[in-house]
C-alpha cells in the first residue's frame, strides 16, 4: 500500500522469472540498450557520405509546410495534387502552419473531396470504382464472420455499423447530385 | 507493376502502375518479397490521417531485394536481400546526426512535426510503400540492410516496424528492475512491447485489450498477466487493485489514434475526424500509472489536437516519454535477442495474404475477424 514507504512485494523473485521468460533481465542494464546515451553527435553512423543531401529534382511545384525554410532534398512524389482537391490542399500549405487547426482541417476537407472527385473520375475509365470489392466484404464468409464478433465481449462491434455509412456517405451524396443535375437538366429540356 | 492503391475510406485495390523510378542519386529500387499490414495504417484506412490522397500505395512494413541503384550508392548492389526500416531518412541532417532518425528533416516538405514513412500519406512525405511488386528506397547507403543469412524473411519483416516499436516502446518506458509495467493494446508492438518489458527486467507486465483472442496470445506469448476492459466498470480502478493501490510505476501506450473503450472519444476522433486520435489509453496510461511514473507513447496519434489529461499528468509529476521508433538504431541489439532463442517475432504472424487479395486483408485486420494479429502481404513474383 503506497500509505506506508515501502514497495508491494513482487509476486515472483528475479529467479522465478528468469527461469520463466526466456532472456529476461538480458537488458537489464541500459547500457546494452540501443541510444544510450541519447542524442550523441556522431556524424558517420548513419552511413551517410554527404554533409548535405543532394537536391532530388522538383518536377511539379512540390506543396510545402510553411515551417520548413527550403524545399527538403528529398521527398515523395506519389500523387501530385489535382482537381478542386488539390487547390484546397494547396491553399492549407500555402497559409496555414501546422500549428494551426485550420491546416489540418482543410486538408481533411480535401481528401473527403478528393474520394468523390476520384470515384466520379473512375466512371470515365476503364476501371470504375467497386465498393463491394475494394471494401474487402467478400472475404467475410472465410473469416468468421459471426463467431469473430458475436459472443465475445469486444467494445467495438458497438461502432462496426458506422463503418458502411462511411463507405455509402460520398456514394448517396453523389447519387444524389446526379439525380438533382438530371433533375434539372429534364426541367431545362421541357422549357 | 501491382501495387495496392487508397480509394478513400474503407476502400483500397490492386492497380497497375509503372514501376518506380530513381529519383535522387542515393536512390534504390526494391522489389518487394515480403510486406506487412500495420495497425497504423489502419488510421489512413480509415481515412483519419490528414493529406492521405487517393491513389497513394500503403506500406512501410517490407523486404525485399535491390533491383536497381543510383549513381552515388556505395553499399548496396542489385541482387542484395535488404531490410528497410519503415523510417526515411537521410542520415546527416541535425536530427539524423544525433541518432534521431525518425525525425529526421530533409525528407519531408509537408511537415517539420513528422519525419519521412513509406506510404504513410502526404504528411509523412508523399512516399508510395511497400504494399507493392517494386517500391522506391531513398538514402540506399542509409536505411536498408542486408538480411542476415540466418534471418527468416517473415522474422525480417517485422523488424522493420513491430518489433523495433515494441522494444523501444518498452525502451522509452526507462524500466528498471523490478517495475510494474502495464502496456495497452494487445496488437503486435504492445505484444512485442510486452515481451520487451522482460528483457529490461520488469518484475510484472500486466496487459490491457478487449479483444480476448489477443489477451491469450499476451498470455501465452508475452508471459503477461492480462485485464479485459470490457469486464470492468472502470479499468483505472482495476489496476489501481492489481498495484495495491499504488499504480504501475511504468505505462506503455501501444494503442495510439484509434482507441475504443469510450464511444463518444472514438467517435469524434475515428469517425468524424475532430481530433488527432481518441486518447482513451492514453488518458487510462495517464490515470494508471503511480505518482512521479513514467508513461511512453509510440502508438501513433494524427497532427490535430486530442484530448488528453494533461492536467493528472503534470499534477501526478510524470514523465511523458514519445516517439516514433529510430528503427535501424534498434536492428544490432534485436537481431543478437531473435538469434539467442529469447523471441521469435513471426510467433504473432496470423494471415498470410496474397497482394492481390488485399482488400479482404484490411477488411479482416480493420474489422478484427478470424483471430488475426499481424497480417503479411505476399507479392505474387516473390
Ligand atoms: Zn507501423
Ligand atoms: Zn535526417
Amino acid at each position: 500500500m503506497p500509505y506506508r514507504a515501502e514497495k508491494p512485494p513482487l509476486p515472483e523473485s528475479a529467479e522465478q522469472l528468469r527461469a520463466r521468460i526466456p532472456g529476461w533481465g538480458a537488458d537489464l542494464d541500459p547500457a546494452d540498450r540501443p541510444a544510450v546515451p541519447r542524442e550523441r553527435l556522431d556524424p558517420g553512423a548513419s552511413g551517410a557520405h554527404w554533409d548535405l543531401p543532394e537536391q532530388q529534382p522538383e518536377r511539379w511545384p512540390r506543396e510545402r509546410s510553411i515551417e520548413h525554410g527550403r524545399l527538403t532534398p528529398v521527398f515523395g512524389t506519389s500523387c501530385p495534387p489535382k482537381g478542386l482537391s488539390g487547390v484546397v490542399r494547396r491553399a492549407a500549405y500555402a497559409r496555414y502552419s501546422e500549428g494551426r487547426a485550420a491546416h489540418w482541417l482543410l486538408l481533411l476537407a480535401a481528401d473527403r473531396i478528393d474520394a468523390v472527385e476520384s470515384h466520379l473520375a473512375s466512371f470515365g475509365t476503364l476501371h470504375p470504382d467497386n465498393p463491394i470489392t475494394e471494401t474487402g466484404i467478400l472475404g467475410e464468409p472465410s473469416a468468421r464472420p459471426l463467431s469473430s464478433r458475436f459472443g465475445v465481449r469486444r467494445t467495438d462491434v458497438v461502432h462496426q455499423p458506422l463503418d458502411p455509412v462511411i463507405v455509402a456517405g460520398p456514394w448517396v451524396a453523389a447519387a444524389v447530385v446526379g439525380a438533382l443535375v438530371v433533375r434539372s437538366g429534364v426541367r431545362r429540356a421541357r422549357r | 507493376m501491382h501495387a495496392m492503391v487508397y480509394r478513400g475510406p474503407y476502400k483500397v485495390r490492386i492497380e497497375e502502375k509503372d514501376i518506380p523510378p530513381i529519383e535522387h542519386p542515393n536512390d534504390a529500387i526494391v522489389r518487394v518479397t515480403r510486406a506487412a499490414i500495420c495497425g497504423s495504417d489502419l488510421h489512413l484506412y480509415h481515412g483519419m490521417m490528414p493529406d492521405t490522397r487517393v491513389g497513394m500505395t500503403f506500406g512501410h512494413e517490407f523486404v525485399g531485394v535491390v533491383e536497381q541503384v543510383g549513381p552515388s550508392v556505395e553499399r548496396l548492389q542489385p541482387g542484395d536481400r535488404v531490410m528497410v526500416p519503415f523510417n526515411i531518412y537521410c542520415g546527416s541532417c541535425f536530427f539524423c546526426a544525433r541518432g534521431l532518425y525518425s525525425n529526421c528533416h530533409n525528407v519531408n516538405p509537408n511537415a517539420t512535426a513528422v519525419g519521412g514513412i513509406y506510404g504513410y500519406s502526404h504528411t509523412c512525405g508523399g512516399y508510395d510503400g511497400g504494399q507493392a511488386e517494386y517500391v522506391r528506397v531513398p538514402f540506399a547507403d542509409v536505411g536498408p540492410s542486408p538480411i542476415p543469412e540466418w534471418l527468416e524473411e517473415d522474422d525480417a519483416v517485422l523488424l522493420t516496424d513491430a518489433l523495433s516499436t515494441g522494444y523501444f516502446g518498452a525502451q522509452l518506458a526507462d524500466i528498471v528492475e523490478g517495475d510494474v509495467v502495464v502496456v495497452f493494446g494487445a496488437g503486435p508492438v504492445g505484444l512485442f512491447a510486452a515481451r520487451s518489458a522482460w528483457l529490461m527486467g520488469a518484475g510484472r507486465v500486466i496487459v490491457v485489450d478487449h479483444l480476448e483472442y489477443r489477451l491469450e496470445k499476451a498470455r501465452t506469448f508475452a508471459y503477461a498477466e492480462t485485464v479485459n476492459f470490457v469486464e470492468h466498470d472502470d479499468v483505472v480502478v482495476e489496476l489501481k487493485r492489481l498495484t495495491d493501490y499504488l499504480g504501475a510505476d511504468r505505462v506503455i501506450d501501444a494503442v495510439g489514434a484509434e482507441a475504443d473503450g469510450n464511444l463518444l472519444q472514438h467517435v469524434t476522433s475515428a469517425k468524424l475526424k475532430l481530433q488527432g486520435g481518441s486518447p482513451v489509453a492514453l488518458n487510462w496510461a495517464i490515470d494508471s500509472v503511480r505518482k512521479g511514473g513514467t508513461v511512453s507513447v509510440m502508438g501513433a496519434y494524427g497532427p490535430m489536437f486530442s484530448a488528453v489529461k494533461f492536467g493528472d499528468a503534470m499534477n501526478k509529476g510524470l514523465t511523458l516519454r514519445t516517439n516514433q521508433a529510430p528503427v535501424k538504431r534498434q536492428w544490432p541489439r534485436l537481431l543478437e535477442h531473435v538469434r539467442s532463442g529469447y523471441l521469435r517475432p513471426s510467433d504473432i504472424v496470423t494471415h498470410r495474404i496474397p497482394l492481390e487479395h488485399i482488400a479482404e486483408g484490411y477488411h479482416l485486420f480493420s474489422s478484427k475477424l478470424d483471430g488475426c494479429i499481424k497480417p503479411l502481404i505476399v507479392p505474387s513474383a516473390a
